[in-house]
């Protein structure tokens, strides 16, 4: 089969972008992908915009607002949606659309803007990403699903404890001082991470990532094309997986089971092992989040998470750097954007563009990108 | 003239529900008899709850209800701070997730116990119970 490359990437700054609209973020994210890749507008074939959710959006196909405002009509165009895992989503349909041979250079964004709204609202739309029917009349929030991840697992494994939650933030927020686009530049320390407020137990202030603005844009193109252009970074693995909707029929409470055959299916396509990682970038919307993915990512056994954040193993010069960006920590979660600014982010990494916090030498990268609480998992490997 | 009348049980249930109309209706009418119920595919046996109308492991629809009786083993619980719009008279409030082990039973703890008290792997049953806004729901309590 022939591949598909990565050939150019923009991500607007993160944070609350007060005075700057979702398409005029988007536009930041998208002429910087174009001046990076360095080809001209209307050479893009076709479209595809990752956007979570309408109701922070406070419109419907908001897709459309983008599309024009990027100057990209008639072109071919269709929004995806895949709660937190829109953008990632959006990656794999832009690998589809180039590998069915309907285009050979597809243009992917993501984008959210989520602070316009009131804390409360914004905490009753991201509720209704769980059961809206059985859950939300209990009043569960985004938060309350990861603290019951959390719970079962600190209950699960008793080595565990709040400080491993404590450290992942710790860690996250030192990279996002190295990371001029990220949310918030501030480092954490474990007694501050372990004295924040509590949002919902166990999960404290700094368990949990930002509620972000932000856009991201990638060029992808056919391997054909790709012999143009100087550093293409090639998507060699792709994966994804699903889970149930209601908390109450998962097998698990300690592990994503849609990471987990997402996970597989990309390292067979690659035909690579999880020891062949340079770098990766991991969905840590709660800090237990990012604890579970390196288990199902396979970085460690069962368990063994814990020892890997406190050995530091996936600082910058451990045995696999995870979220040297900052991760969604620090870098923040604008929805429809993370997936998109994750591939980004491990291009540049493999392209060795990454400054401070460049991982020396990478060579193989990979993104795991989760929406909801697990119901959308999508994982990509890319090569330099 | 009169106004065919639309099923829309299913808004009664819970602090705030976004769902009116759903074929598990019955589950509210049990709800006002006190009794929590799930559903059982006639046909292959497969137990559901939350209760379905649509088994889908056999494609069947031919279900019948049954009761939550008994306890279930504390699975996980979050006492939770920060609430959506329209619970906030309810804060802080506890979710948890009882394990059945045919089935889980997602809800909220009963007030009265703390979440400090709360171990996972503890017996708690479900009872049904009619919130201060008139809605009906279910809560975990101490057998
Ligand atoms: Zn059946």
């Amino acid at each position: 089969m022939p591949r598909v490359a990565v050939v150019g990437v923009g991500i607007s700054k993160f944070g609350r972008r007060k005075g700057v609209s979702l398409r005029e973020l988007t536009f930041e994210a998208f002429k910087e992908a174009l001046e990076d890749a360095q080809i001209k507008k209307d050479e893009i074939q076709s479209v595809i915009t990752g956007c979570a959710s309408d109701e922070f959006a406070m419109a419907n196909q908001p897709g459309a607002q983008i599309q024009e405002y990027l100057g990209l009509n008639p072109k071919p165009h269709f929004r995806v949606e895949a709660a937190c895992a829109s953008g990632s989503m959006a990656v794999r349909a832009g690998w589809m659309t180039i590998q069915s041979g309907l285009a050979d250079i597809v243009l992917v964004n993501g984008a959210e803007k989520m602070t316009e709204v009131s804390t409360p609202k914004a905490t009753e739309i991201m509720g209704k990403f769980g059961d809206s029917t059985w859950e939300y009349p209990f009043g569960i929030s985004f938060p309350g699903y990861y603290a019951m991840l959390a719970s079962n697992y600190l209950a699960t494994y008793k080595e565990s404890g709040k400080t491993d939650l404590a450290k992942i933030a710790v860690k996250n927020h030192y990279y996002g001082t190295l990371n001029p686009k990220a949310h918030m530049q501030k480092i954490v320390t474990e007694e501050q991470a372990l004295s924040g407020f509590i949002v919902a137990y166990p999960l404290r202030l700094h368990d949990c990532s930002l509620i972000s603005d932000g856009a991201a844009s990638i060029v992808m193109v056919s391997e054909k094309v790709a012999k143009r252009f100087d550093k293409p970074i090639w998507i060699t693995g792709l994966g994804a997986g699903s889970e149930t909707h209601a908390i109450g029929r998962r097998k698990s409470l300690t592990s994503l089971e849609s990471a987990c055959v997402a996970a597989d299916q990309a390292y067979k396509m690659a035909g690579i092992t999880p020891k062949d990682v340079d770098v990766a970038v991991v969905h840590d919307c709660f800090t237990i989040a990012e604890l579970i993915a390196y288990e199902d990512l396979g970085f460690c056994k069962r368990g063994e998470a814990p020892i890997l954040i406190r050995n530091k193993d996936t600082y910058l010069d451990g045995l696999i750097p995870v979220n040297v960006d900052g991760g969604l920590k620090a870098k923040g979660h604008p929805i429809g954007a993370t997936g998109v600014a994750m591939t980004a982010e491990i291009v540049k990494q493999l392209r060795g563009e990454c400054g401070e916090r460049q991982v020396k030498g990478a060579k193989i990268g990979l993104s795991h990108n989760v929406g909801g609480s697990g119901q959308f998992t999508a994982v990509h490997i890319y090569e330099a | 003239m009169a106004k065919k009348e639309v099923d829309d049980r299913f808004k009664k249930f819970g602090t705030v529900s976004f769902t009116a109309i759903t074929k598990t209706n019955d589950f509210i009418s049990y709800l006002e008899k006190g009794k929590v119920m799930g559903t059982k595919c006639k046909e292959c046996g497969a137990i559901y709850f939350p209760p379905r109308s649509d088994c889908s492991k056999c494609f069947n629809s031919n279900m019948e209800w049954f009761e939550v009786t008994g306890t279930g083993r504390l699975l996980s619980f979050s006492e939770l701070k920060y609430g959506p719009v329209g619970f906030e008279d309810d804060l802080p409030y506890t979710i948890a997730l009882l394990d059945y082990d045919d089935y889980k039973v997602f809800g909220r703890i009963s007030k009265d116990i703390s979440y400090e008290d709360l171990d996972v792997g503890m017996e708690l049953k479900t009872e049904f119970n009619t919130l201060p806004n008139g809605q009906l729901s279910y809560v975990f309590k101490s057998p």
